[in-house]
Order: C-alpha cells, then sequence, then structure tokens
C-alpha cells in the first residue's frame, strides 16, 4: 500500500511517500532529512504528538505546559483529560515537571510563573 | 539620550537588543506595552519553534525565554507597561506609563519592533447584525491559553492562515467542536505541517475556495451561511450552505503596526505595509531601522530573530559612525515575485533577500539580473505565497549593477 504524508517535522512540510505491506514499512521516498523519514516510520506504524496545553495555577492563573517527548496520538484527548485534573503549585519554573508518567512521556511547563 | 531605544520587547526587539549589546552598545532602552517581555510569544503555547535557531523544538514561551533571559543576564534596560507614543524624524521618542507619567527620551538609533495585529471581520464586509461570538483566531489564542476560558463550543473559522489553523487544533483539544475552516483562496495560507497536524488529525475539513457570506444571529451567533467562490472570489450561486455553531473566528491575515513608523515619516511599502529597507533594515530615515513582524510580516519566529540581529548590528555601526562608503541599488521585482526585503541595497556587502511569491507556482526558476544579465538563478519545485524564500547574493554579482530584479519563470 502507498501512503502519502506531509511531514510535520519543520516548517517545509515535505510531502512523504512510504509504502507500506501489512504495517511494515517497505520503502520512504521524498523526505529530506533523517528526522522526516523516521516520522514517517513511525507515522505509519504508531504515530505520535507532541501534546502543548496548559494547566491551572494554585493560585487560579494558568501556566502552560508540554508532554517531554511525543505521546501516542489516539492519547491526546485522554492526557488533555488529566490535564484538566491538574493544579500546578507555584512558583513553577520551565522544565518543571507537573505530571510524571503520562503515556510514556512526562508534563512539563513551558512558562515562568511566581 | 540613549544610544539606542528599541520599540517592542517582543522576538524582534530583544533579539535586537541583544545583537546591538553584544556588538559593544550599551546604553540601550527597550519599550514595552505589555506587562511582560515576549511579545505574542507569550500566547503561542504550542510548540515549533526554534528548530531553526536552536535546532530543537521549543514552545512559544520557552523560544521567549531564551531571549529574556539574556537580556536580564546582560542587564539591558526596559520598561514594562509603557507605551510609546510617537517618534520623530529626529529620534526623540515620546512614551508614558504610570510611574514615568508621560516622557521623552532622545535616541541616537531607534529600531521600531512592534509586531503587527490581525486584519479584523470590519475589514472583511459580511452581511449580518454585531452579535456575540466572533473573535479574531489571536484574541480567542489569548482567551484560551491566558485567561483560561473558552469563547464557544461550535467554531467556524474563516482564514487558513497559521493562526486559524493552530486555534482550529486548540480549540477541539479544549473540547469544542470546530465544523470547518473556510478559505477564499484555492490554496493555504498556512504551513503544510499545521493544516497536517491541527485539521487533518482530527478531521477538520478545509474548504478552499469558500467564504462566510452572511453571519446570522442577533444577540449572539446562530450560523454561518458559507459559499463556494469563482476564480473572481465572488460567491457562486446556488453554493450557499448554512452551518448552526457559536462562534466564528477570524484569521485573515496581519497587518504590520506602523502608526509610529508614519509618526517619524517613514516610507512605507504599500505591499508589505513596512517600512521600505536596505539590507541593514534601515528606513527611509537615517538611524531609525525596522525588523521583525512591523517590516514584513514572517513564517518563523527564528527568521524574526535572525531578521533582528541585523537591524541590532547595523545600529551599532550607525551609532559608531562606522557605515562606510554607500551605493543605491533598487530591487525590483516581476509582480510574480510579490515583494523583496530588503528593498535597496547601500553597501556592496553580501545580502540574504528574502521574498515571497504571489500565488503558488510548481517547476520554476528564480532569477535575479541586473537589467541586461542573468547574476543567478535558483529552481525551486514549489513555492508558495505562506512561504518565505530566501537568495543571498554574493557582492561580486552585483558589483556593477544599477538596480537588481527578481523575476520568476514557470519552467
Amino acid at each position: 500500500m502507498e501512503r502519502k504524508l506531509t511531514c510535520i517535522i519543520c516548517p517545509l512540510g515535505c510531502e512523504i511517500t512510504v509504502q507500506t505491506e501489512d504495517k511494515k514499512v517497505l520503502d520512504i521516498t521524498g523526505h529530506t532529512c533523517p528526522r522526516g523519514k523516521a516520522y514517517a516510520e513511525s507515522e505509519c506504524t504508531a504515530p505520535k504528538r507532541t501534546l502543548t496545553s496548559t494547566v491551572r495555577c494554585s493560585d487560579g492563573s494558568l501556566v502552560s505546559v508540554k508532554t517531554q517527548t511525543p505521546i501516542p496520538k489516539e492519547k491526546m484527548s485522554e492526557c488533555m483529560a488529566i490535564l484538566n485534573g491538574v493544579t500546578a503549585t507555584l512558583p513553577v519554573s520551565i522544565g518543571d515537571v507537573i505530571v510524571e508518567d503520562v503515556f510514556g512521556s512526562k508534563i512539563v511547563a513551558t512558562q515562568n510563573k511566581k | 539620550m540613549k544610544d539606542l531605544v528599541i520599540i517592542g520587547g517582543g522576538p524582534a526587539g530583544m533579539s535586537a537588543a541583544i545583537a546591538a549589546y553584544e556588538n559593544g552598545v550599551r546604553d540601550i532602552l527597550i519599550l514595552e506595552r505589555d506587562e511582560n517581555l515576549g511579545g505574542i510569544l507569550q500566547q503561542c503555547i504550542h510548540n515549533g519553534f526554534g528548530l531553526h535557531k536552536f535546532g530543537e523544538e521549543l514552545t512559544g514561551p520557552e523560544y521567549a525565554w531564551r531571549y529574556e533571559k539574556k537580556v536580564r543576564e546582560l542587564g539591558i534596560e526596559f520598561k514594562l507597561n509603557t507605551m510609546v507614543l510617537d517618534v520623530s524624524e529626529d529620534k526623540v521618542v515620546t512614551a508614558t506609563n504610570t510611574e514615568d507619567g508621560i516622557f521623552q527620551i532622545k535616541a541616537k538609533a531607534v529600531i521600531l519592533a512592534m509586531g503587527c495585529r490581525e486584519r479584523s471581520k470590519g475589514a472583511l464586509n459580511i452581511a449580518g447584525s454585531r452579535p456575540a461570538g466572533i473573535y479574531s483566531a489571536g484574541t480567542a489564542q489569548k482567551f484560551v491559553n491566558m485567561k483560561g476560558y473558552l469563547p464557544g463550543k461550535n467554531i467556524v473559522i474563516l482564514g487558513s492562515g497559521d493562526i486559524g489553523l493552530i486555534m482550529a487544533r486548540r480549540m477541539t483539544l479544549e473540547g469544542a467542536k470546530v465544523h470547518a475552516v473556510c478559505e477564499l483562496m484555492p490554496y493555504s495560507g498556512g504551513l503544510a505541517r499545521n493544516i497536517e497536524q491541527c485539521l487533518n488529525d482530527f478531521g477538520i475539513p478545509l474548504k478552499l475556495s469558500h467564504t462566510i457570506i452572511k453571519i446570522h444571529g442577533k444577540d449572539r451567533v446562530e450560523g454561518v451561511t458559507i459559499a463556494k467562490v469563482d476564480e473572481r472570489r465572488k460567491p457562486v450561486a446556488g453554493s450557499e450552505e448554512y452551518i448552526p455553531c457559536d462562534t466564528i473566528l477570524f484569521s485573515v491575515g496581519l497587518v504590520p503596526e506602523n502608526e509610529l513608523s508614519a509618526t517619524a515619516n517613514v516610507s512605507l511599502s504599500p505591499i508589505t505595509n513596512g517600512a521600505v529597507v536596505d539590507q541593514d533594515r534601515q528606513t527611509s530615515v537615517e538611524g531609525i531601522f525596522s525588523c521583525g513582524n512591523v517590516l514584513h510580516v514572517h513564517d518563523l519566529v527564528d527568521y524574526v530573530s535572525e531578521e533582528a540581529e541585523i537591524a541590532g548590528k547595523a545600529a551599532v555601526e550607525y551609532i559608531n559612525a562606522a557605515r562606510g562608503e554607500s551605493v543605491l541599488i533598487p530591487i525590483k521585482t516581476d509582480g510574480k515575485i510579490r515583494y523583496t526585503v530588503p528593498q535597496r541595497i547601500t553597501k556592496k556587502k553580501d545580502v540574504a533577500v528574502y521574498f515571497r511569491v504571489s500565488n503558488i507556482y510548481k517547476n520554476v526558476v528564480i532569477k535575479v539580473s541586473d537589467g541586461d544579465n542573468t547574476l543567478l538563478s535558483k529552481k525551486k519545485i514549489k513555492v508558495a505565497p505562506g512561504e518565505m524564500e530566501c537568495i543571498t547574493l554574493k557582492k561580486e554579482a552585483f558589483e556593477n549593477a544599477k538596480e537588481l530584479y527578481f523575476s520568476l519563470e514557470e519552467m
């Protein structure tokens, strides 16, 4: 089977063609860097996304967060539900772990808040 | 008196300040109207920033922090909550805040780094009354990402620029239903990666060559009528479709915010809506520089930072009166190349010329000529208005040129 992808790794947005058979990747063409190749391979076997969102802080304000590494794409809405139940204790610095272990990654702060 | 006053503490202003400092000017002041440095990056909590500049993928606030941290470490002075009211041609900056009242600063050089704002619904002439539930995509982004309010539950987005695409995903993740993204043009103005990860990932339809022709509802938006448009971008009779919704987001372009440039008599380009500049990002007024989205709207903040470094460094040369011999080589375009920045070259040194095309073209050659001879040509498989291109000209290449001409030929 042939699958056409738009790479999301960088703003170039290369159009990548992947030949697969029973979920096994046979050939990848159209990428212009090794990261693109890795993306295409993962997209056809176990697609992942970095999730960015916000969580409430102890004073009611918001702090922006992200998954430290990409999580399985189909887990994004579950992950959002987890974040809705989390309160971050102030102060928060960039890189602070807000939630340990979500779908093989961590939720870390992307903003400083006093 | 200050050596350098920078108007705007976003990515452009901070990067310009750091570049100026590192090139030897210490007496710098950044004026920022918001309560934080960082500008619009503060509300851009998605990732995808910094790949070019730092080789890693950062969110907006993280990218901004890299620069803010540096500004603080270097001890560069900045004033927050400060609104600049006027910049004069002789570089007197008038500003106000609650601590200093109204004050004036004479600067040796000024860098304009005010950024851009969103084009509003008012600019579009859509029929309907004025119900609640109509936002620009950036306003909705501020509500969701900084205030924690969801502006609505059933959304239609007009315009497929990157902010609209990013907000389609963001509103979906927060539990809203985005029914469609309508785009007037036959192609999207956003990055391909954003169509993939913001729309396709969530099954949100992108309706190209479609627009909103009527907004329904008196007190609150109740729905929209959308229609297909023809090649002249006029609605096609019989193609109307009603979509019930409570909220409409407009992501219909960005406009550089040049009111202050105008008070300083800086010449503006009708195409970019920003200043006309040379390779150093110096405007038509000597000692006033412009960089970032106030100069022309960029796709990537990484390019904004780079451009601001050029302006910061050049401002130092100007302050030190070390600008050397000057020439005047205007850069012209053929219309298929919509504009270039810089628009003119005043110094014989290697120059990176950034440009945008006016339509989607495939298999093209970009040619740079001096009117008689082709100095350089570059093949591209695909060019699109949403993606800024760059060609670097070696100084030897345009040594004898009176003017430069950028053109695009389809193969």
